[in-house]
């Protein structure tokens, strides 16, 4: 053979070859290349509160798929314009999944995913979907009813306090399952509500308990993000219902019990959706059947009869036979807004922008 | 609403007045001196960022009061380099003052939010404080309430009745005439303005260690700013100062007293009544020209120096 054919053909067969590794080696990296995921708060992690129980959800993704995953996230974003603009930049840095875990990034995260149409987005608590935009909620209103039981039972007063953010229906349908599960064991309460228009103002918090306090509450609970709340209670030696994550030890003796938020199973279950390549856009809503919600462990001064009828009661609404707003549900004027026999839809439950009769003063608009 | 209600909501209102008496009276010696310090806020939320972090790393209350006014001091060090040795423009000055102050604090403050304080608990005089009605309206509150109307008392009597008062007020009037006669304006307004930042800072430390013993960033929530309208509004009487705080602190409560009763105000328009009331307060005072430049100091803005170096 002539030797320049020779060695032409040994050139074509080495940088074939040599093609073909490097693809392959490409080929190789390009498989193993983690998803990355980027999660949006809208307030500090902290040592407990709604952030800190998503954070929760998010430590457990990364324990579960290592290396499979990159994940990275922002704290204390605003909702608004500073919201879009941090769902922008995650899409566009290569985060393929995005969780926005508050109502106000609706809007900002919908706007984004019109331009970012392979990256999925998840967001918690709102209800506009797209085609790569899916949202989640948790049926906060189950642990609120049975927290009512325990604030029912355990109050000398009969009047309970409640520190509320935003009157949107999430937190309305929060106060009146709250005071739906106090009055089915206590039917003389009554509940005063006090607006602080922040998800997370401590300061304010604990004005705001020190007023319902000095206005006859000896029970506080909330729905905000701060532990202001459990610890003003616990100075002034009255008892407090603590939310999104057990705050006993910043109340040890003021806190009965804690509704409790757990994300785990659900942020492991989109993941695993998206590395199967199988995720789609869903509206989940679970609770305590799905383990979503639930109650941190009685304080010791409740006692064994009430923490019974707890147990009961979330059995029952775990299988289903047990409706916090099951009807007749009477609206502050008397109008039956639940007819008797029927659960409350899904949908209306979504709308809620009534207070039942016990819950005390007007809803803001 | 019963009495006791009526108690507690008066007790509150002192409680809420203290970080703008401390604050306000501070800015009233820095303003009499003639230096406009917009950097109020900036400062009191560095001494309460400053106070926190000392009470929750060594427990000591006390030491984190006196760190906070320090920290507050030392940023009206800045501004008192950049405004009186640089005449720099006090109105800018202050305002990036402010910016840096809330920006720093909440830099440093990040890895203390959610961090549990015991803070400045309520004194229990005994005989005095369980007393029914007079108890919890004059003998329950914690000691930086005290502090803050022993300070009223220490600045009203500074200013009016003391000779070096006289003299801060005459370096604010007439910088030109004071220096003239031989005492140092530049030194005065220093020392006026490092005070004024050490008022606000301990201002900044009770809201830390005693109103809410938590750190959150912002959480002075524009007090400085309602401080410094406070002053105008008092006409740069500290009498007037005092009442003016009482009144500011009431609005702060009664938003959510008048929520707790059921009254059907929208909570929105609650939460902007102290502000508000701070914007009317101010726009009430400054329609008359006359009043103003009666009552303000006759150098307040105006950078001085000394023509003869």
């Amino acid at each position: 053979m002539n030797n320049s054919v020779f060695a032409k053909r040994l050139k074509t067969l080495a940088s074939s070859f040599l093609l073909a590794s490097s693809l392959a080696v490409a080929g190789s990296v390009a498989a193993e290349e983690p998803l990355k995921i980027g999660f949006i708060y809208v307030s500090p992690i902290g040592d407990a509160g709604w952030t800190y129980q998503h954070d929760l959800g998010r430590k457990a993704i990364e324990e579960k798929f290592g290396d499979k995953i990159q994940v990275k996230y922002v704290e204390s974003v605003p909702e608004g314009a500073e919201a879009e603009r941090v769902t922008r930049e995650m899409a566009s840095g290569g985060n393929k999944m995005i969780f926005g875990t508050s109502f106000g990034f609706m809007n900002p995260m919908l706007k984004v995913a019109k331009t970012f149409p392979n990256t999925h987005f998840e967001h918690a608590t709102g209800y506009k979907t797209e085609a790569n935009l899916g949202n989640y909620n948790a049926r906060f209103y189950e642990g609120r009813y049975l927290s009512g039981i325990v604030a029912g039972s355990m109050t000398k007063s009969n009047t309970l306090g409640y520190v509320a953010a935003f009157p949107i229906p999430e937190v309305v349908m929060g106060i009146n399952a709250f005071t739906r599960g106090a009055q089915s064991v206590n039917p003389k309460i009554e509940v005063k509500v006090v607006w602080v228009n922040s998800w997370f103002d401590p300061g304010r918090e604990r004005e705001a308990t020190a007023t319902l306090i000095d206005q006859g509450a000896d029970l506080v609970t909330h729905h905000t993000d701060s532990t202001a709340v459990v610890i003003a209670a616990e100075e002034k030696g009255k008892y407090a219902i603590a939310y999104h994550s057990d705050m006993s030890k910043y109340g040890p003796k003021a806190q009965l019990t804690a509704v409790t938020h757990h994300w785990e199973k659900f942020y492991t279950d989109q993941v695993q959706q998206a590395l199967d390549k199988a995720w789609k856009p869903s509206s989940i809503w679970g609770g305590v059947k799905e383990g979503m919600i639930n109650l941190a462990p009685l304080n010791a001064a409740v006692p064994k009869e009430v923490a019974d009828k707890v147990e009961q009661a979330k059995a029952a609404i775990a299988d289903g036979s047990l409706h916090p707003f099951a009807g007749p549900v009477l609206d502050q004027d008397g109008k039956e807004t639940v007819a008797a026999g029927s659960n409350i839809t899904d949908e209306l439950l979504s709308k809620m922008d009534y207070y039942v009769k016990g819950v005390n003063g007007k809803l803001p608009k | 609403m019963d009495m006791n209600t009526v108690i507690l909501m008066l007790a509150a209102t002192v409680a809420a007045a203290v970080p703008l008496i401390f604050a306000a009276l501070g800015e009233l010696v820095v303003e009499k001196s003639g230096v406009l310090n917009l950097g109020v806020e900036g400062m009191m939320i560095v001494g309460a960022l400053f106070a926190f972090i000392v009470a929750a790393e060594t427990g000591q209350l006390w030491l984190a009061a006196m760190v906070g006014a320090l920290a507050g001091a030392s940023m009206a060090l800045i501004f008192g380099f950049i405004t009186l040795s640089l005449m720099a423009n006090q109105v800018a000055t202050g305002l990036a003052l402010t910016i840096f102050g809330v920006g720093l604090s909440a830099f440093i403050g990040q890895g203390y939010t959610s961090v549990a304080l015991d803070g400045l608990k309520e004194l229990s005089i005994p005989g005095l404080s369980a007393l029914p009605i007079v108890g919890k309206l004059f003998f329950a509150y914690n000691i930086l309430v005290y502090l803050a109307l022993a300070a009223f008392i220490a600045v009203a009597w500074f200013l009016y009745k003391s000779r070096a008062g006289l003299i801060l007020r005459a370096v604010g009037e007439s910088p030109s005439s004071a220096h003239a006669l031989g005492y140092r304006v530049i030194r005065i307004r220093y020392l006026a303005v490092l005070f004024g930042g050490a008022m606000a800072g301990l201002g900044g430390a009770y809201l830390s260690l005693a109103y809410t013993p938590l750190w959150a960033e912002g959480m002075t929530a524009g007090r400085g700013w309602i401080a410094l309208a406070l002053v105008v509004f008092a006409t740069w009487r500290p009498g007037r100062v005092l009442m003016g705080a009482l009144l500011f602190g009431g609005v702060t409560i009664a938003q959510f007293h008048v929520q707790g009763l059921g009254v059907e105000i929208p909570s929105q328009f609650l939460s902007m009544l102290p502000y508000m009331a701070t914007i009317v307060v101010l726009v009430l005072i400054s329609r008359d020209a006359g009043v103003v430049r009666l009552n303000a100091p006759a150098s307040l803005g105006q950078p001085w120096h000394n023509e003869l170096h």
